[in-house]
């Protein structure tokens, strides 16, 4: 377990975290710019130094104000891909890489080939930092950061720097090394399309304060939370299989708990699995089976709750059996419709709706994380 | 070239780098001390290091006299320890071109130091650099642009110094005659005019050949550190 208990003042913004992480997977730390995400990470790096509290991750305390325990930065055992790249602009590439690896105590379960192999950067290594794109730089800083052989990967808004092309051609990058390198991450951003294509635990951060943590679906779901994830950002997360392709109609359909989903073509095999976000306010309410539209995701569910938003909004959870989607509808809707719990309802999902960037590929099925020996921890 | 004009500039080029190099470490450290420490005294430290750019050479040169002299504690106290003695010897000259040359250098070191970006030393950290060991492969090779345009400036100066010198550590042939001190004795003497010309000459063939070097080296390393 990653515990991260602790407190402080830097300038207005007062840091007040307390959330436990699992050892594995991505940890998301999701909240506006200046909600004191970066301070957050900073504090686990060693970088800012917290006046009380205890950060542990697994057995090894980094810092405990009681006990009077602050491990130096070096001696955490952390690896930190920074917003900036930060590059050593005298060294190559290879020598970037070689930097952490050099340093690298203990075991070495991250070996060069694959790191070099993943992030694909053996046309690269003899360049020189200036002479690489942003993109490029990125991959490079992830690939010195993980052969630095880390307990603990933190990332700071690493795509925030880059241009969406740039975004779109390191995010699978990331999402690959996630699952190649069995390594905790701590992910902070505030996008939620990156939160949803790569956590598996959220934490949202308000104002200093770590307001809710929890696994993504169950977070995301949560109606209480969409003021702070963003109304029209808002949503459910599906995890679903790819089933198969209709290559006339670029389209494929994916396989979930609850029925089928019709999304445009994702470049996959059949039986990957891939993690789909739903908007809410890409779903829409019937109260009978619809026939004549356009839509062909047409799922039969039952109302569990509706909270009223400001303005004309309101946002309806309906439970499809095992899972639960959320839509986002008017309150004038509401009403006409005559919804409340209990209500049986068909829920109706836009396919256009469910583009690449709703869908986070290169998932592998959960079950055999779940079966893995457990950590040291 | 005569015996006179070769004399003084090998003594002139020794003294130059004698003088860089004494004066590299020192700079370095207080550099370091006024752009990385919250020191309580470091407006005095300031503007004790900039003093001799301000103050005449003539006065450096007098104060060094009554600290290092023979008779000086501090002068006496050198010779029975060690057997330096400065003044009259090349020693002093180096002392003198030293003491006038340290604030250009630590200006340049400095300004270099202020220019490294914490990002980068904080990275290094991370990959797991001890403080020191950042020092060494980060920030020193960083801010090398700043030391070797330090280190020049400070050799140009040293070759140039003649007030300091003249008062510390006198003007005897061969041991502290540098090419100005050489310049200002041909003047001074009846039928020099040839002498102190050709030693003009010599003077400015050097600086030229150090403004050349030094750009060069400067436009290398930035080029070296990815910088336009």
């Amino acid at each position: 377990m990653i515990e991260l208990r602790f407190g402080t003042c830097l300038g207005a913004l007062d840091l007040d975290v307390d959330v436990t992480l699992p050892s594995r997977g991505v940890s998301a730390i999701f909240g506006r710019s200046g909600a004191g995400k970066s301070s957050l990470i900073n504090a686990v790096a060693g970088i800012v130094r917290p006046s009380r509290g205890r950060i542990a991750v697994g057995d090894r305390v980094f810092f405990d104000a009681d006990a009077g325990i602050d491990l130096a930065i070096e001696a955490r055992g952390v690896g930190y891909v920074f917003q900036d790249a930060r590059l050593f602009p005298h060294l190559s590439v290879s020598g970037n890489l070689r930097y952490g690896l050099k340093r690298a105590r203990g075991p070495r379960p991250v070996d060069w080939e694959s790191v070099i192999d993943v992030l694909g950067l053996a046309h690269l290594l003899d360049r020189r930092p200036h002479h690489l794109s942003g993109g490029e730089r990125q991959r490079v800083a992830l690939g010195r950061a993980l052969l630095r052989q880390p307990d603990l990967l933190l990332m700071d808004e690493p795509l925030a720097s880059l241009d969406a092309p740039r975004k779109a051609e390191v995010l699978p990058y990331i999402e690959r090394l996630a699952q190649e390198f069995a390594l905790p991450v701590l992910y902070v951003s505030h996008s939620i399309e990156e939160v949803t294509r790569l956590a598996d635990h959220l934490v949202i951060v308000s104002e200093g304060r770590t307001v809710a943590s929890g696994e993504l679906a169950d977070i995301m779901s949560r109606p209480e939370h969409s003021p702070l994830i963003g109304r029209y950002e808002a949503g459910s997360v599906l995890d679903c299989t790819v089933l198969q392709h209709n290559d006339d109609y670029a389209l494929t359909t994916l396989r979930f708990t609850d029925g089928q989903l019709r999304v445009p073509r994702i470049d996959l095999e059949p039986g990957c699995a891939v993690r789909v976000r739903i908007r809410a306010r890409d779903v829409a309410l019937a109260l009978s089976r619809p026939m004549d539209v356009s839509i062909v995701n047409k799922l039969p569910g039952r109302v569990i709750g509706i909270t009223p938003r400001e303005g004309p909004y309101a946002d309806v959870a309906v439970d499809l059996g095992s899972s639960s989607l959320r839509a986002l509808v008017t309150r004038e809707s509401c009403d006409r419709l005559g919804l409340q719990p209990g209500t049986a309802v068909w829920v109706m999902v836009k396919s256009v709706a469910l583009d690449s960037r709703s869908v986070g590929f290169n998932r592998r099925p959960r079950p055999d994380a779940a079966q893995a020996p457990p950590a040291a921890d | 070239m005569s015996d006179i004009e070769l004399d003084a500039l090998l003594l002139s080029l020794r003294v130059g780098l004698a003088s860089t190099a004494l004066c590299l470490p020192f700079a370095l450290g207080v550099a370091w001390l006024l752009s990385r420490t919250r020191l309580p005294g470091r407006a005095l430290l300031d503007g004790i290091v900039h003093a001799p750019l301000v103050l005449p050479p003539v006065v450096i040169g007098y104060l060094l006299l009554i600290s290092l002299g023979t008779r000086a504690p501090l002068g006496a106290w050198l010779k029975s320890t060690f057997g330096i003695q400065l003044i009259f010897t090349t020693e002093g000259v180096v002392v003198a071109a030293a003491v006038m040359a340290f604030p250009l250098m630590v200006r340049a070191i400095r300004l270099s130091l202020d220019g490294v970006d914490r990002g980068l030393e904080l990275a290094a950290r991370t990959l797991g650099a001890s403080r020191i060991d950042v020092l060494c492969t980060i920030t020193l090779p960083m801010m090398l642009p700043g030391i070797l345009s330090g280190a020049m400036m400070a050799f140009a100066a040293s070759l140039g110094e003649f007030g300091a010198t003249i008062t510390f550590a006198s003007n005897i042939e061969g041991e502290t005659r540098t090419l100005p001190l050489a310049i200002y004795t041909a003047t001074q003497t009846p039928d020099g005019d040839a002498i102190a010309l050709r030693l003009v000459g010599l003077s400015m063939a050097l600086a030229v050949a150090a403004i050349i070097l030094s750009e060069w080296l400067n436009r290398r390393t930035q080029r070296w550190l990815g910088r336009p």
